[in-house]
């Protein structure tokens, strides 16, 4: 089977803008990857839209023209990005298309994201109690990862550090200015052991992403940047998930787990293959926690990787190129996009001061989401 | 006082959570679903701390009922062992004495401290007296 292509990549810078409303940073991210890709709207044949909170992406096309492209919306979670590029890569390997289009955007309130139990199945008295907090769910996961796998808190702070490290090198990062380790495990806490540096945001933003069956991206005459896999999975029993109530005393794996297997499979390569990186951040310790549960290391052994700064840009597996969710923030609809935007610019050899050095030629994202489901893909160029 | 919902504790002077038992599987869960799939199965009282984190900010309401004014409180998940892992409060405890592995039993808090007939809520204390 020939490979899909990414041939042009668009975003709206992430964080906040007023005025702007989730669809006009949408068609601005669209507008950017067609001019990139060297094509006009007209030449889209089907697109996929991802939007969490901020409308029906289907209603860009008042925007981009009535051509009357298929254009199919997409919710679903943290990985609705990654399942909007997952489902144009088939619509691609199908042979009924070979040009399309997945876009991302979203434009959340300020602060915590406050989710109902009636949206997730659950009593309303678990939210009426203050269970209903993701925040507080992330902060108890790590905390026990903490325990079982000897990850001290300044590990955390040295992630976040590293993010806004990265991010000012970003054009598109939201929090661009450098954060010393001492001022973000000084910081207040927002549920221990994280400090308010050590979430992410929810935030604005806008990805698009051209994709291009072989041959036309031959035609069109762009670097082949391969999308060889795109796997996005739900979870298996026994995982421990953001608003439970109860957790099985059994633990089992997670959808992140799958998710990775079975894009490694698809692509045909291992996690030491992999020269670039970038794992769902929304909080410090999900990073540490991504990096095992994706493979690339072992439980525990993140203690030693970050103390060494293995997951720098200059390190063995720079991981979070652009400062991730930390330092972007989270618009739920295009985070995942951002994560392979990123990638591409950095297998294009544009990342400038942020560029992982050696030419590398694999690059890997993994988002991860409520109730339990994840998106990983792989890039090769 | 009153109980935050109907169906969350036993009717007895020391009071259990009422999780459910998947009718097939054996599977216990917290709090008891509804429909006929589980049958309702109280809880043993005692257990020890999973995990836990401190809520350092008023959550927002919607959903949170709580009162407007805010204390920092504890939030553990607790093993009830050969049961299941269930989420709650935990009470009675310095913040800097929660430890991972502390044994805990079940009690009944106010959700608001202040007001006179608040509504209860599951929380977990420690069983032995700290020093």
């Amino acid at each position: 089977m020939s490979d899909v292509c990414i041939v042009g990549i668009g975003i709206h810078p992430f964080g906040r803008t007023d005025g702007l409303s989730g669809i006009d940073q949408g068609v601005f991210a669209v507008k950017q990857a067609l001019a990139d890709a060297g094509i006009d709207w007209p030449d889209i044949q089907f697109a996929y839209g991802a939007s969490d909170a901020a409308g029906n992406p289907d209603t860009m096309v008042d925007r981009l023209g009535l051509t009357g492209v298929q254009f199919i919306n997409v919710r679903n979670g943290c990985a609705a990005g990654g399942s909007a590029l997952s489902s144009a890569k088939m619509a691609i390997q199908s042979g009924e298309f070979e040009l399309g289009l997945a876009v991302g955007f979203d434009k959340h309130p300020r602060g915590a994201f406050n989710a109902l139990p009636s949206e997730y199945n659950l009593p309303d008295w678990y939210g009426e109690a203050g269970f209903m907090i993701t925040t507080q769910f992330f902060a108890a996961k790590i905390m026990r990862y903490m325990h079982l796998h000897g990850i001290s808190p300044e590990t955390l702070g040295r992630v976040a550090e590293k993010a806004f490290r990265n991010a000012v090198h970003a054009p598109h990062a939201w929090r661009r200015e450098p954060v010393d380790l001492e001022t973000i495990m000084t910081a207040p806490l927002v549920s221990d052991p994280y400090t308010k540096y050590m979430f992410c945001s929810p935030a604005e933003g806008g990805v698009a992403l051209i994709l291009a069956s072989e041959k036309k991206a031959r035609a069109l005459g762009k670097p082949l940047i391969r999308l060889k896999a795109a796997a996005m999975r739900t979870r298996p029993p026994g995982s421990f998930e953001v608003f439970a109530p109860s957790i099985d005393i059994d633990r089992g794996g997670s959808a992140t787990n799958i998710a990775s297997h079975d894009a490694f499979a698809l692509a045909g390569i291992g996690p030491e293959d992999i020269a670039v990186a970038q794992l769902q951040d929304t909080e410090a310790g999900a990073e540490i926690m991504h990096m095992a549960e994706n493979g690339f290391c072992k439980d525990g052994e993140q203690e030693q990787w970050i103390a060494e700064g293995r997951t720098e840009i200059g390190g063995k597996l720079p991981v979070n190129t652009d400062g991730g969710c930390l330092a972007c923030g989270e618009p739920i609809g295009a985070s995942g996009l951002r994560q392979v935007y990123e990638n591409v610019v950095q297998l294009r050899g544009h990342g400038g001061g942020r560029q992982v050095p050696g030419d590398p030629k694999t690059a890997y994202t993994h988002v991860y989401g409520a109730p339990g489901v994840s998106a990983v893909t792989i890039l090769e160029r | 006082m009153r109980p935050i919902a109907e169906g969350l504790f036993t009717d007895e002077a020391q009071p259990r959570l009422i999780g459910g038992r998947d009718r097939t599987t054996g599977r216990i869960v917290f709090p008891c679903p509804p429909g006929s799939q589980c049958e309702p199965w109280p809880l043993q009282r005692k257990g020890t701390v999973w995990s836990y984190t401190i809520q350092r900010y008023r959550p927002k309401s919607p959903p949170y009922a709580g009162p407007d004014a805010f204390r920092p409180w504890p939030v553990a998940y607790v093993e009830l062992p050969g049961e299941v892992i269930v989420e709650a409060r935990l009470t009675d405890v310095p913040f800097d004495r929660i430890r991972i592995g502390m044994p805990v039993e079940l009690t009944q808090i106010p959700l608001d401290p202040d007001a006179p007939e608040s509504v209860m809520i599951p929380a977990f204390r420690p069983v032995e007296m700290l020093q």
